[in-house]
């Protein structure tokens, strides 16, 4: 077994775009079920929008794509007031249902051959590069050493991520420090006892839908931003590994997704390098294929999910303290 | 109890004392409210006036109606039909969170603690009108600043009054039952209510925190509050109501001072029962108590 090859593509997944797309992803549930206790079982709908909403942007409109990401963030807006305005004065099961089937509703509306036109239905979008690569300073070369050694186009797109990371992370921590944070867990723990004080729940509720859904959207433009749009992608798996990436770091804390996010990627590269490996070397995975192997690391994943949940349901970066509290 | 009877409000009503009678000050009033569950009529109050700067006790057998009264007056239900007016301004159409900005605060039967808040994020969350709580003012610290220690000046205060201080850094849920309600109306109280309803404050409450919760009640009065509660223990209802309103199937019943309350037969009939003064051991058979006080 090639180990130097697998731990190198171990450790490179801690700056992939995609990383950075589950951590902005899970940021927004975070803001959603951590802080407002909102179960959002769609973040891939919401996800899917902001990919969508970027890639037909600057293809079908020309727009440039900072134009792209706004209208990203928009649509990410309109889609949470859509969804919140008939559910969010209901109880917190119907949010979950609508959710998981807004989503659905989103990505069958972008797979569907009526908006080939625009969507690229089953083929998805892609070439949408020239203007975000226009916009780099960076000459080019490849820079960087040992597994972090990227071109100049796969730089941009990393510091490019990183800053949004870095935007939200610290909109989340000011909020979720603020007296409006302060509400939002209120509402979280009892909104009848948040109401009885005078305070506006339900706009409180969709102002916590809104910006996590626009976290999510980003996370789907960080995920489409070097590649392509791929329908395949925004599918609901997408949004339960969100929600393992979220509960492996901490639901209502600020620095758990991010934590959580990483180490369930890493995880994954680990995985997927190492079991067909293991596979092909024979040994007990001997009766495998390396594709069998490979798909193996979805149980672990659901076993360590299950494992989390009953062993330490405040996540990683959770407060020791809630723990006992648990209802 | 404390040695001294409270003061009672006294001459709060004009004209005789029955259902629906006029008050020489309500704060609230209440015409043909009706609300049906299904074929049951839960609430169906003709008219009721409730006196300000007094404490209104609403009493009644469980199933009358009184906490369903009660979330009609606070917006948590709306009525099938009928007009409510707090200081003079109708509530019709209002929701629950428009009309505690009005300075009507609830608590409720089921004590409501922010579980996983500390005490003093909860009595903070009660304080009105805060810069920090716009989405777009949160952001920047210096905007709420000032007016968060003011907050927590306040909170500390009246923690430091219900004996809560200490535990000001603990999450809510590792308080005793009877320590939330202290924490439930101590955060109404950050609200700077001008009427406080208080849904069976004593209820699952040990004696001595019933003295104390008792005397916290009589201060919200001595404070200029009004304050309307609903509660099962007669001897809490005699000894700090100044008016009781009895409710029975959904109706208001009768309508007086305490002591003259539960003197109509209408209320002994429908809630106390004839036996009220008499030993529970006595009432079932089940422990012979003597006359004279001693045990056979």
């Amino acid at each position: 077994m090639d180990w130097i090859q697998i731990l190198s593509n171990t450790v490179e997944s801690i700056l992939s775009p995609v990383t950075f797309a589950f951590v902005l992803a899970s940021l927004g549930l975070a803001m959603h079920f951590g802080f407002a206790g909102l179960l959002n079982f769609g973040i891939a709908g919401f996800m899917a929008i902001g990919a969508y909403g970027y890639a037909i942007s600057v293809l079908r409109f020309d727009l440039p794509w900072w134009g792209g990401m706004l209208v990203s963030i928009v649509a990410a807006i309109a889609f949470a007031i859509l969804l919140g305005a008939p559910t969010l004065r209901l109880r917190g099961d119907y949010l979950a249902i609508v959710t998981i089937a807004a989503a659905e509703i989103a990505r069958l509306l972008f797979l569907t051959n009526t908006f080939d036109d625009f969507t690229g239905s089953a083929s998805g979008l892609f070439g949408y590069h020239d203007s975000f690569r226009a916009a780099n300073p960076i000459p080019e070369g490849t820079y960087g050493f040992g597994p972090f050694t990227y071109s100049e186009t796969d730089w941009w797109v990393r510091i490019f991520g990183l800053a949004v990371l870095a935007v939200v992370i610290w909109l989340l921590w000011a909020l979720s420090r603020s007296p409006w944070g302060r509400v939002i867990k209120g509402i979280r723990e009892d909104e009848d006892a948040v109401r009885a004080l005078g305070k506006n729940v339900f706009a409180y509720k969709m102002q916590a839908l809104i910006i996590g859904g626009v976290f999510g959207a980003m996370g789907g433009v960080i995920y489409a931003l070097p590649s392509a749009v791929n329908p395949t992608v925004y599918v609901t798996s997408l949004t339960f590994f969100i929600w393992t990436a979220l509960l492996l770091g901490g639901a209502a804390t600020v620095f758990g997704p991010v934590l959580g996010s990483i180490i369930f990627w890493v995880l994954q590269a680990f995985l997927t390098n190492v079991l067909p490996a293991l596979a092909q070397e024979g040994g007990i995975l001997e009766s495998l294929t390396s594709q069998q192997a490979s798909t193996l690391r979805f149980i672990l994943v659901g076993i360590g999910l299950m494992l989390i949940v009953i062993y330490r349901p405040q996540g990683i970066a959770g407060d020791k303290r809630e723990l006992t509290f648990v209802k | 109890m404390s040695n001294s009877e409270p003061d009672k409000a006294t001459g709060l009503h004009s004209g005789d004392a029955k259902p629906g009678v006029a008050k020489v000050d309500p704060i609230l009033k209440a015409s043909n409210v009706t609300r049906k569950f299904g074929g049951l009529t839960a609430v169906n109050v003709e008219h009721v006036e409730i006196p300000r700067g007094a404490i209104t006790a609403l009493i009644g057998p469980n199933g009358a109606g009184k906490t369903t009264f009660f979330n009609l007056l606070t917006g948590f239900d709306s009525p099938d039909s009928g007009t409510m007016e707090f200081n003079g301004k109708s509530l019709s159409g209002m929701r629950s969170h428009q009309i505690a900005k009005l300075g009507q605060v609830r608590t409720f039967q089921l004590t409501k603690a922010l579980s996983l808040l500390t005490v003093l994020e909860n009595m903070k969350l009660g304080a009105t009108d805060q810069a920090g709580e716009k989405i777009l003012g949160s952001l920047i610290p210096q905007i709420w600043r000032k007016q968060e220690a003011e907050i927590e000046k306040r909170a500390g205060e009246l923690l430091e009054r219900f004996k809560l201080y200490e535990k000001r850094d603990d999450f809510a849920a590792s308080l005793s039952g009877g320590q939330r309600k202290l924490l439930e109306m101590a955060r109404a109280l950050m609200t700077n209510p001008t009427l406080v309803m208080l849904d069976e404050p004593m209820a699952g409450v040990n004696p001595a925190l019933t003295e104390s919760l008792l005397e916290h009640v009589l201060d919200l009065k001595k404070e200029g509050m009004t304050v309307l509660f609903v509660e099962h223990d007669m001897h809490m209802v005699r000894h700090i109501a100044d008016w009781v309103i009895v409710m029975a199937e959904g109706e208001i019943v009768a309508e007086g001072p305490p002591d003259q309350v539960m003197k109509e037969q209408a209320v002994i009939d429908a809630y106390l029962g004839s036996h009220q003064e008499t030993d529970l051991g006595v009432v079932t058979g089940r422990i012979e108590v003597s006359d004279d006080g001693e045990d056979k």
